[in-house]
């Protein structure tokens, strides 16, 4: 570790020097726009998030990184103190390696590198102080779906950090969550449109997560789900829907999802299983349990 | 451009701080009662309140905007409204309090200023059995109501334009409909805030600034705003 105090600097900043295939910011979200079409944003894995501001004693608001299995690198301008939570990955400060999980104080300078992910998809880059980037509609998250807030970032962007305080006691070992990656469900309020065997068929289904979710839908591939054919009115959506396109394929909508769809929602999955859809990949299996 | 009319920039909840205790009904809107809304639970800590049409509903979202619930977002659709962020057991106790008349309360009003240059006027014409001049004339003649946005930001489905005057959608929507672009589909009017794809028909277009993220309320045509158009050269 640096000797470097970071609560005694003045204003950091920090260069983006390689945004890998996808990293942006994020907080809590947006919330009260949703009935304009702007979608809530904010970090896909809550937790994981929540926890790197705590370890570098940011409040429950400052902005992080979100990386997308790629990875990202860093370069602070002045010595700061950062945390790595979310996916499995190496995180090296120049040639040495970090702590993924734990405050970090990285000297002015320093080349931060995080990832690729070898569990998991997205990362979590907290800097003591916050990520002051200008807000926009209240919040620093980028919504991927309309675009709403800050850019994605890219090579060279500088990020300004908040005023920092002391760092606060280390919070209680920083427990790997090793998720049954399985998503528990209520019945939506379109579960009618899943015929008579359908909602019993979702109790203990597997799914397969296909290649294009992304931090708008979780999209499942497995047993066609029969629905009743027909048009419903757009109507306005919660995060966690699982709606259910004529395909029979199920979507779980997370963080950018629209405001509003056309598809039934059959189901909703429980708040509590959101983050573990923020950190499946291609190909991985999840077990649908009716509660 | 724009000619604001009333207060086009205050966003629902100050509107209703004006509402009269009792409410004053304004003729013209859909009345119904309460044996015809239901609730059904979205999760635990969501649900939607189903309604006659999209105008009932931007009337209840903007009445329960006023009401004092403790809710995050409040979502007009076609025929319901979500109540997200919100103990469903409140919203039942709330909605008894609901009546079409209290709630009837006219929002701001709006001009947008069309060119009606669009490449659908031909179309919308032949639909409606009627020539371009007179598609223009209807179109400038009719009060709308934003009822609820969606498929981008700042995008309102206006309602207003009579059944027998619907029109079909393309059958191959553009790749690309420039921003500004007044259309109609179904009997809903839009403008689109942005450059997007769409299948609406195309009647013109406005400089009007739709949406604009730096004012206290971005979306020009928030729910509950009434519209009108008017022809510009």
């Amino acid at each position: 570790m640096s000797g470097a105090c970071p609560a005694s600097a003045s204003r950091a900043v920090v260069e983006v020097v390689d945004p890998g295939p996808l990293s942006t910011l994020q907080d809590r979200g947006r919330r009260g726009w949703a009935h304009l079409g702007v979608p809530r944003a904010g970090a896909l894995d809550r937790g994981a998030a929540a926890l790197a501001r705590r370890l570098v004693g940011g409040g429950p608001d400052d902005a992080v990184v979100e990386t997308t299995v790629g990875g990202v690198v860093l370069r602070p301008h002045r010595a700061v103190t950062l945390a790595v939570t979310g996916a499995v990955c190496a995180v090296r400060v120049g040639r040495r390696a970090v702590a993924h999980g734990a405050p970090v104080t990285v000297p002015a300078g320093a080349l931060v590198m995080v990832g690729p992910a070898s569990t998991g998809v997205r990362s979590y880059v907290a800097f003591a102080g916050g990520i002051a980037a200008t807000p926009v509609l209240g919040s620093r998250s980028t919504d991927t779906l309309a675009w709403v807030g800050p850019p994605r970032l890219a090579p060279g962007d500088l990020l300004p950090l908040g005023p920092s305080g002391p760092l606060p006691e280390p919070p209680p070992a920083a427990v790997g969550r090793p998720r049954e990656p399985v998503l528990r469900l209520r019945r939506g309020p379109r579960a009618d449109w899943l015929d008579r065997t359908g909602w019993s068929r979702l109790d203990g289904a597997s799914y397969a997560v296909a290649a294009d979710s992304d931090r708008i839908g979780l999209r499942l591939t497995g047993p066609r789900l029969e629905r009743r054919s027909g048009e419903l009115a757009s109507e306005g959506i919660v995060l966690g829907a699982v709606q259910l396109p004529p395909s029979g394929q199920p979507v779980v909508f997370l963080a950018d999802h629209p405001t509003t769809g056309g598809y039934p929602v059959v189901a909703v999955v429980e708040d509590d299983d959101l983050d573990a859809c923020a950190q499946l990949r291609p190909g991985d299996e999840v077990v649908l349990r009716v509660v | 451009m724009l000619i604001p009319s009333g207060a086009p920039h205050l966003c629902a909840p100050t509107r209703l701080s004006n509402l009269p205790a009792d409410g004053n009904s304004a003729p013209g809107h859909a009345r119904w009662t309460m044996t015809d809304v239901e609730v059904v639970d979205v999760g635990t800590r969501a649900c939607l309140v189903e309604v006659d049409d999209a105008v009932a509903a931007a009337s209840l979202a903007a009445w329960v905007r006023g009401a004092g619930l403790a809710v995050e977002e409040v979502v007009p659709a076609a025929r319901t409204v979500l109540l997200d962020g919100v103990d469903p057991a409140a919203v039942r106790a709330l909605l008894p309090g609901w009546s079409a008349e209290r709630a009837a309360v006219p929002g701001p009003l709006v001009s947008v200023a069309v060119r009606y240059s669009g490449p659908d006027l031909e179309r919308v014409a032949g639909h409606w059995g009627c020539t371009v001049e007179e598609v223009v004339e209807l179109h400038t003649s009719l009060e709308f109501t934003s009822t609820f946005c969606g498929f981008a930001p700042g995008f309102a489905y206006l309602a207003g334009l009579p059944a027998d005057r619907a029109v079909p959608r393309l059958e191959t929507p553009r790749a690309r409909v420039a921003p500004g672009s007044v259309a109609l589909a179904d009997t809903w009017c839009g403008v689109y805030p942005t450059a997007s794809p769409g299948g609406w028909l195309l009647l013109g277009t406005t400089d009007a600034d739709l949406w604009d993220v730096g004012r206290a309320e971005p979306a020009l045509l928030a729910p509950g705003t009434r519209v009108r158009f008017e022809a510009r050269r």
